[in-house]
């Protein structure tokens, strides 16, 4: 990055990072996916609802790497429930230069499949994430999805 | 009055709660007679808290049964429940969470109520004019006070919204009963409260599963590692269930025990012994002097509401059914307007534990989901409702099914079956 200005290798890598990102998750490597978030870093998904009214609730609200790898263990040790596929797409990238990070809006989609089950939209909403140069490459500081589904279907597991 | 009669045979003993026939779950006149007789009529329903609705002129949609209803607060400051649906033509014209309007307003032909849902205006009462004559207008006998949206019967009772259709109801305080009262005025004693956020869930199950499952002190211990763990939940716990008199109302409530290996968890196999937190900021657990020394109550208020305190987090999770087969699961995190920005943030921290993905109550959604399937399976079969024996009535420790028991008494009895 030079001086608050992206580069085209910038943005490759930063998508790059969001490939690596929805592939862990769909293969449900979550060590590699933990792997992609800074020491620091914060998660929240949080309904559209929520956040356009300024309430402070999230589905899921995690402020620190340690808390990401408490809900790690939750999902395989603790936390009960029929196993599901999920299938992110990620699209419409908009990259914004901010202060040494930068601020990345993206929107998604979500497809779960349940065992012996046809596959179904489960959550949809946008990304807004801070993403900073490391020196192992770019990192998820900050993810903040925010999902327009008004009603989740019975539960959520896993992260988005 | 028209008299639903189920359309299979429950071959229900009589007097007996500790069998429950699956076709409750899944009988579609049975459903319809359930809404008749415990949404639409005889009992209080939630619908809200007053302060979703703070200023003049704001609503909020939300439900009574499987009926759409609107809270508006008018300018004088008193709170209304309307049904959203519009004297005319019925249509439920309301179609946001919430929102702030001077009045409500059919888009179909215009027909206007104000905040009260009285009927204050169409178009064409009187009539077009086309050249020297007068076309159309509603006849001359027509008044405006005999349209307005079915109001229904309303009591804030220190700050929740509870109503109804029924006009013929004892007031929400006998309505709960001393007992159930009294756990209720703990967290709801006056005391000015704030949202802090929806989490909406639709559980393809019974609406009755969920009553059920917060009258069940068996399966928390087991069900959630995560109680088990932290001691939030054990089977050793020290615990009083209440009931209200007539076995639909209850009270689940305890006292935090150490998290420790003891004989209790022996045998639990979801029991994480070595299991610790790398962020322990969600177990941040302030003791807060109204809780009177008890870490949990869970109040089931039959049959639209749970109203929850788990440590610092509170809830109310309004039931709204959706058919025999699924039903919406709507919570409302809250706290008080004088805690402090700290307490704030240890019940946003905490309802990580609670809701749709919580850790404590994910898995409460999943198992109805399996439960519904099994029940729709195999017509004729029941469940089993024998732990602590086949009575009914509150109990001093959780290792019983009386809650449940007391629940289908008093369901027997309303329903006629």
């Amino acid at each position: 990055m030079i001086a608050g200005r992206l580069t085209i290798e910038d943005r490759l890598a930063i998508e790059d990072l969001y490939a690596a990102y929805v592939a862990a998750l769909d293969e449900r490597r979550y060590d590699d996916w933990l792997a992609l978030f800074t020491e620091d870093c914060s998660y929240r998904l949080v309904s559209r609802e929520n956040y356009e009214r300024g309430l402070e609730l999230s589905l899921l609200a995690f402020e620190s790497k340690g808390m990401l790898q408490d809900r790690i263990f939750g999902i395989r040790e603790t936390l009960f429930h029929e196993p599901y596929y999920q299938r992110h797409l990620i699209a419409n990238f908009v990259f914004t230069p901010d202060d040494g990070a930068i601020a990345v809006q993206a929107n998604y989609v979500v497809i779960r499949t349940k065992p012996a089950q046809p596959s179904e939209v489960y959550n949809t909403g946008r990304s807004r994430d801070r993403i900073v140069p490391t020196p192992d490459g770019f990192r998820f500081a900050e993810r903040v999805c925010v999902f327009d589904s008004e009603l989740i279907l019975n539960s959520l597991i896993y992260p988005i | 009055m028209l008299v639903l009669e189920p359309t299979i045979d429950l071959q229900w003993p009589p007097d007996d709660w500790s069998r429950i026939p699956y076709a409750i779950y899944t009988d579609p006149a049975i459903y319809a007679r359930e809404m008749e007789r415990f949404f639409y009529r005889d009992h209080w329903c939630y619908v809200g808290l007053a302060a979703e609705i703070p200023n003049p002129g704001d609503f909020k949609r939300s439900a009574v049964g499987e009926r759409s209803v609107i809270l508006t607060r008018d300018r004088d400051g008193a709170i209304h429940v309307v049904e959203n649906r519009c004297a005319h033509r019925g249509v439920q014209f309301c179609q946001e969470n919430f929102g702030n309007r001077k009045t409500l307003v059919c888009p179909y032909h215009q027909w206007s109520y104000d905040l009260k849902g009285n009927l204050i205006g169409l178009p064409y009462r009187k009539g077009v004019k086309q050249g020297d004559r007068v076309n159309g207008g509603m006849p001359e006998d027509f008044q405006l006070a005999e349209f307005g949206l079915e109001k229904l019967n309303v009591q804030v009772y220190n700050g929740v919204v509870f109503a109804s259709f029924d006009f013929g109801l004892p007031p929400v305080e006998s309505f709960l009963g001393p007992e159930i009262r009294r756990f209720y005025e703990r967290i709801f004693d006056g005391r000015e409260l704030v949202v802090h956020g929806y989490s909406r869930q639709r559980i393809p199950g019974n609406w009755k599963l969920m009553q059920e499952n917060i009258k069940d002190p068996y399966h928390p211990g087991l069900l959630h590692t995560w109680f088990v763990t932290f001691g939030l939940w054990r089977a050793d716990m020290k615990s009083t269930l209440y009931v209200d008199e007539r076995g639909r109302h209850a009270a689940m409530t305890g006292a935090r025990t150490e998290g420790a290996k003891s004989e209790i968890t022996e045998g639990v196999t979801s029991f994480k012994e070595k299991m610790q937190l790398n962020d322990d900021r969600v177990l941040d657990i302030v003791f807060e002097p109204w809780w009177q020394g008890l870490t949990a109550t869970l109040l089931t208020i039959f049959p639209s509401v749970i109203i929850q305190q788990q440590v610092n987090s509170l809830s109310t999770r309004h039931i709204v059914p959706r058919g025999p087969d699924a039903f919406d699961f709507v919570w409302t995190h809250f706290g008080f307007a004088d805690d402090t920005p700290e307490m704030k943030r240890r019940r946003l921290r905490q309802a990580n534990l609670f809701g749709p993905a919580g850790y404590v109550s994910a898995d409460d959604g999943e198992v109805i989901e399996f439960s519904q399937r099994g029940f729709r399976q195999h017509e004729g079969r029941s469940t089993v409702v024998e732990l602590d024996g086949r009575g009914t009535g509150g109990a001093d420790h959780t290792v019983t099914e009386t809650l449940i028991r007391s629940m289908y008494r008093y369901y027997r009895e309303v329903m006629e079956v």
